[in-house]
């Protein structure tokens, strides 16, 4: 569904990708993990259009996606940012309805943002809120109900879980594994948290100085060789 | 390093910037489609109406300070009864624009730049992005109209304030009659006069929103990446008013 060949950026002098090429099929979850600065934000940011690679291309349903082709592409995804990324002069619900307000009438807008906050855990009274007056837990479900207002094709979760305590990481983990299962959607997210991983995840693929040092399914990560030095590295941080 | 390569890089630096403001200004200000009404709405809100107030008292108050100085100045050469036209003139031509410009720079290009800054920092630009929307139509256009519009209402507003602020001190402390001090301010005043001011309004207007949305965009990271940012919009907005007013009434006056 999606296809990464040999994607390349550099800034200045440092590379960041160094010829990553990778793929996810429809309805798979992937994961890609590595330490911090390893390039998985810029190859996120590269895949939706935010920077501009060196070189390389990006397949979505077999089409290199540019000027023609990008457009659908955002139009079928969703994308749950690391610090929920709500738009601070919007209320909560006008946050999740952004991009359904473009094209209904606000009522029925409205009442799909309800929905969707309620499947994330969040009653209707929080419709009328202001972002700032949500606590962090909240907001990321918030931004999780807009990642999924518009039923997307693919969903993109930036480290969905930093910032949260265990308890509520293990909480919005469930709910993403639930929301993935249950709409058939492709998920891609970057984590560096083993346990964001295990509860969503298919398959995991390692990032390491600009390249995947390991790709393959999540039951399998345990037994391999490049991602113990990794998991060895976490557990000591 | 040599100074002929500094040089080179130091014009380079310059032309590339210029070219990149000019750019960017153009982008907002033309690239209109899809256009976003609510946007649009909530800056006119922002930019005029809430403007209002600090610009009235401004101009009521510089008005008012204009009338004392010109009684006082000229009584030195037997030309106290000059205070209303000139108040008038002085108001409508130049202080009303100016002061005005300068007022809603401090309040307007700030709270763009912050906004804007914070909002890039936070990745709410981002945001915006995957949800297909272009951040220069949704942010920056509805700003830069919105101010090129509102902007020329407050001048306007603002001279009839300034002029009543005038004949306040006029009537209640420099012994002026109240209507001949309203038919003098109305007698020297030509409608270019006015003209002039508003137009100055307008691009006063798009020079304040286009210093806050730039800066916005461009802003570092952080909480202080946020504050320069705020701290250079306002500061260009101001110079920028100063520097196109002294070509504007170069161009419209002489």
């Amino acid at each position: 569904m999606i296809e990464i060949d040999a994607l390349h950026k550099s800034f200045g002098q440092k590379t960041v990708l160094d010829g990553i090429s990778l793929g996810v099929t429809q309805g798979e979850s992937l994961c890609v993990i590595g330490q911090s600065g390893t390039g998985k934000s810029v190859l996120l940011k590269c895949i939706l259009g935010l920077t501009r690679p060196d070189a390389g291309r990006i397949l979505w349903q077999g089409k290199a996606l540019d000027r023609t082709t990008r457009p659908d592409f955002m139009n079928r995804f969703g994308m749950l940012f690391q610090g929920a990324a709500l738009f601070d002069s919007l209320s909560v619900w006008q946050n999740v309805a952004f991009r359904l307000r473009q094209r209904m009438p606000d009522a029925k807008a409205r009442a799909i943002a309800v929905e969707k906050l309620a499947r994330v855990g969040l009653g209707a009274e929080t419709a009328d809120l202001m972002p700032a007056e949500l606590s962090g837990g909240m907001a990321k479900r918030a931004g999780l109900a807009r990642a999924i207002a518009d039923d997307p094709a693919v969903i993109f979760f930036d480290e969905p879980t930093t910032g949260l305590d265990p308890i509520r990481a293990r909480r919005i983990n469930d709910l993403i594994r639930g929301i993935v299962t249950e709409t058939g959607a492709t998920a891609i997210t970057i984590t560096h948290d083993m346990d964001s991983v295990r509860a969503i995840g298919d398959r995991v693929a390692l990032l390491e100085n600009g390249r995947i040092a390991w790709d393959g399914p999540v039951a399998q990560m345990n037994d391999a060789a490049p991602l113990a030095a990794f998991l060895g590295q976490q557990n000591r941080s | 390093m040599n100074p002929v390569r500094l040089t080179g890089r130091g014009t380079l630096w310059t032309l590339r910037g210029i070219g990149a403001l000019t750019l960017f200004t153009l982008r907002g200000l033309f690239r209109l489609q899809p256009f976003y009404p609510r946007a649009f709405l909530a800056q006119l809100i922002q930019i005029g109406w809430l403007s209002l107030p600090v610009v009235g008292l401004t101009a009521l108050f510089t008005g008012a300070a204009l009338a004392l100085q010109i009684h006082s100045g000229g009584a030195r050469f037997q030309a106290s009864d000059v205070v209303p036209a000139i108040v008038a003139i002085g108001m409508v031509r130049e202080l009303g624009p100016v002061l005005g410009g300068l007022m809603v720079a401090a309040r307007v290009a700030s709270s763009i730049a912050a906004e804007i800054g914070t909002m890039k920092v936070t990745e709410q630009i981002d945001a915006l992005v995957t949800l297909s929307t272009d951040p220069m139509r949704w942010l920056v256009t509805p700003r830069l109209w919105a101010a090129v519009l509102t902007v020329p209402v407050l001048v306007g507003v603002g001279d009839i304030i300034g002029i009543m602020g005038g004949w306040i001190v006029g009537t209640q402390s420099l012994g002026f009659n109240s209507t001949g001090y309203l038919a003098n301010s109305a007698a020297y005043l030509q409608s270019w006069d006015v003209v002039s001011g508003l137009l100055k309004g307008a691009v006063f207007g798009l020079i304040v929103a286009v210093s806050g949305c730039w800066f916005g965009m461009h802003s570092g990271r952080g909480a202080a990446g946020v504050g320069r940012a705020t701290k250079s919009a306002v500061v260009a907005a101001a110079v920028g008013i100063l520097a196109a007013n002294f070509v504007l009434t170069g161009m419209f006056f002489e």
